[in-house]
């Protein structure tokens, strides 16, 4: 199936969660609302002439100040059978940045879903093991936002500012003579 | 007095594996709960080695961002430089000339080479049998030598160039190197076998190790060669080809089992294959330029912005601000050594990218592998480390 | 028969050592055992594995057949405990710098640290907010070698400067200094 026709199916299928689907270079995203991302999912999976059987990837967009919605999960999905690609996007406001997860379905997703919670600071709900996969485990902050410095915080991260201590202690020590 | 017989009880030790060990191919950290010496729970814990790239590409133009890529997976960096100017070039909507696709090819597989030779030698070198990795670094040493004669460095290369290559092959004594070696491989190889493929404890420690079924390996995710040794047949090169690919003709191995030792057999096929795309290559090499013409997006030759106002003009443009991509987003992969490693791209339209994530094989890898180890030893989980291929460089970006 | 009846002519070196040929040396002193401990420590230098990022790779090929290191005396290591130096090869991020430090106190006196690659030196092109700039920052590092990444011939002369260092050391062979 060519991937205008998958969108399509997609639309009929799902006429209320679809805001609409653009083609770029022979691509095609379809845009969704964020309701009913795993009933949407598993029909992709399931359903015979869609097979999307491979999870290709996840990862999210922050669209700090260009008038759209701010958080956007891309799902990149692949069929082996049928070679056939789409690539979905569900939009997460910013006030409610909680989103199904699809681990179920695709285990695959397991582990993009808990970098996008560490980078963008989405949740997935339903997640077996939602914590930090990147940064260290009590890092504050979500690196990838676009409000976030590139260098870092002003407040450096507490274990980096224990080495720092420490080293420095241990510099300064007098052995006894 | 009384004394109170207390009851025996078993519970299990909790053993790091730490960021630093000889056999965890970089800063990679296992939590192992050990019953005796069989593994019970094995939590693989990433991120020591995360450097920031995708949000340092938010910063830089899509030209200073090659070098960024070859640092990814820094075994193969060639392979995914072409795999990020492949994903620019069509974001931008150009196509490279006919000689830098044969060219990205050649190089593409000369480093897939040097990329399955280091994984033999580790993977050989922890299960035990030391010989192999000084025989596979000696082959690797004239692949290095290829590559810094033919743009300057041996590792980390940023030879491909959006819209082609930076420069064109040196001269004909290059192309006859490169031809005896690959006269030679096919004997190196056969070397290498007759070390380890019969070899019993090299069988005992391979077979029946970190089986990954069919369904289960294509929900997860993988791809490359940890994919193909469970039998599906999903190779980037043949599905959605790329350069040269569609015109040069190799097998893609596939296994049977999904243990290690077929993912062993499935690399060491695809290091024969690789030398026969290599030497068609060269025999197919077409003559011409080797970088596109567009002046809007690829700098021009540096005669010419040295006499003419407008390519200087185009210099200047393009290296202070990059080239200005049409709004939209992609998704483009390409098949490197590990796996299939992706690049997705968002455009607003600037010389930077508004976001570039980078879909990269090690990582999804990398969270099988707690899944492998369970039921076998500890001494099997370094082979399956070995065999799903991880370089934590591309794992953490 | 007097040990004056001989031939050669000794030849003196800065030392204070007599050297009468390729075999027969005399001296006395301090300076001499200087000499001997420090040329015995030099030619038998024992990293221990610390290889993070690429230049890790270029480390391994210095210690393959074409550029060996085992001729140097150069053994690397799997402990720190048994180990005379670290090479730190490689990206140091803030999420690994603990374990650095901890790898550094944990190597016994007299104790150096190269520093290879230029991400270990000063943090390279990754001015970002995981990655410290300079393993100096917290271990005291003793050579740099710069390079993205080093050529083994680097590696080696970078070796060798801290041979040199180690060659021009004094009383290392007393009690604890």
């Amino acid at each position: 199936m060519g991937s205008l026709e998958i969108a399509e199916e997609i639309k009929k299928t799902f006429p209320d969660e679809v805001i609409g689907f653009t083609e770029f270079r022979g691509q095609v995203t379809v845009s969704l609302s964020k309701d009913r991302i795993v009933d949407i999912c598993r029909y992709l999976h399931d359903s015979p002439d869609m097979s999307f059987d491979y999870p290709t990837d996840l990862c999210a967009v922050d669209n700090l100040g260009r008038g759209r919605t701010r958080f956007e999960v891309i799902y990149n999905l692949y069929s082996t059978k049928y070679r056939h690609r789409i690539i979905l996007k569900a939009q997460v406001p910013e006030s409610d940045p909680v989103i199904d997860s699809v681990t179920l379905i695709w285990s695959g997703m397991n582990w993009h879903e808990r970098e996008t919670y560490d980078m963008f600071g989405i949740t997935f709900k339903g997640h077996p093991d939602m914590r930090r996969i990147l940064m260290p485990e009590d890092w504050e902050g979500n690196p990838l936002r676009k409000d976030y410095p590139l260098k870092g915080p002003e407040k450096e991260w507490r274990g980096y500012r224990n080495v720092k201590e420490k080293s420095r202690s241990f510099r300064e020590f007098q052995w006894k003579q | 007095m009384e004394t109170v017989a207390k009851p025996l009880e078993t519970r299990t030790l909790t053993v790091s594996m730490g960021p630093q060990h000889p056999a965890t191919h970089g800063v990679l950290r296992l939590v192992l709960e050990l019953d005796g010496e069989t593994v019970v729970e094995c939590t693989p814990h990433v991120g020591y080695l995360h450097r920031g790239i995708e949000k340092l590409s938010e910063h830089r133009t899509y030209l200073q961002i090659i070098p960024l890529t070859d640092r990814l997976d820094y075994i193969s960096s060639m392979s995914n430089n072409i795999g990020y100017c492949l994903a620019v070039e069509k974001l931008l909507g150009i196509e490279a000339p006919e000689r830098a696709k044969f060219i990205r090819t050649m190089a593409g597989e000369m480093s897939r080479i040097s990329s399955h030779l280091l994984w033999l030698a580790t993977h050989a070198l922890d299960i035990g049998a030391m010989t192999v990795f000084l025989y596979t670094f000696r082959e690797r040493e004239t692949i290095l030598g290829l590559f810094e004669r033919l743009c300057g460095a041996r590792l980390t290369v940023s030879y491909p160039r959006i819209g082609g290559v930076r420069n064109d092959i040196p001269d004909q004594d290059w192309l006859d190197e490169l031809k005896s070696f690959t006269d030679e491989f096919p004997g190196r190889i056969k070397e290498y076998e007759t070390l380890i493929n019969q070899n019993r404890i090299w069988i005992k420690r391979t077979k029946g190790i970190g089986v990954i079924g069919r369904e289960e390996a294509i929900n997860r995710g993988l791809s490359g060669a940890t994919l193909r040794g469970s039998g599906i047949d999903y190779d980037v090169r043949k599905y959605m080809p790329y350069d040269a690919y569609d015109q040069v003709e190799f097998e893609v191995p596939v296994g049977k089992e999904g243990d290690v030792y077929d993912r062993y057999r499935c690399r060491m096929i695809e290091l024969e294959q690789s030398n026969r795309i290599i030497r068609q290559c060269i025999d197919k090499m077409p003559s011409g330029p080797i970088l596109a013409e567009e002046m809007k997006y690829i700098l021009p030759a540096k005669e010419d912005v040295l006499s003419d106002m407008e390519h200087l003009i185009h210099h200047f443009v393009l290296v202070a601000e990059g080239p200005k991509a049409p709004v939209g987003e992609l998704y483009v992969s390409t098949e490197v050594p590990k796996g299939e490693l992706g690049f997705y791209i968002v455009s607003d339209g600037t010389g930077k990218p508004y976001r570039m994530h980078v879909r990269s094989p090690s990582f999804v890898h990398a969270s099988v592998l707690g899944r492998l180890s369970k039921g076998h030893m500890v001494a099997d989980v370094i082979a399956n480390i070995g065999t799903i291929d991880i370089v934590l460089g591309e794992c953490d970006r | 028969m007097g040990m004056n009846n001989l031939a050669v002519e000794p030849t003196e070196t800065p030392e204070g050592i007599r050297i009468y040929s390729q075999n027969v040396m005399v001296a006395s002193g301090e300076k001499l055992i200087d000499w001997f401990v420090n040329r015995a420590r030099l030619s038998s230098m024992w990293p221990v594995t610390f290889g993070l990022a690429c230049c890790a790779i270029e480390m391994m090929t210095t210690g393959s057949s074409h550029y060996d290191l085992d001729r140097l005396g150069i053994i690397f290591r799997g402990s720190p405990r048994q180990a005379d130096f670290m090479i730190v090869a490689g990206t140091v991020c803030k999420k690994m710098a603990p374990i650095v430090r901890k790898v550094y106190d944990q190597l016994p006196e007299p104790r150096y640290v190269i520093s290879m690659g230029s991400c270990a030196c000063s943090g390279n092109v990754f001015d970002t907010y995981s990655v410290v700039q300079g393993v100096d920052e917290f271990v005291p590092v003793d050579v740099y070698i710069p390079g993205c990444p080093p050529r083994p011939e680097a590696l080696m002369e970078g070796l060798g400067k801290l041979q040199e260092k180690i060659r021009g050391e004094k009383h290392r062979w007393g009690r604890w200094k």
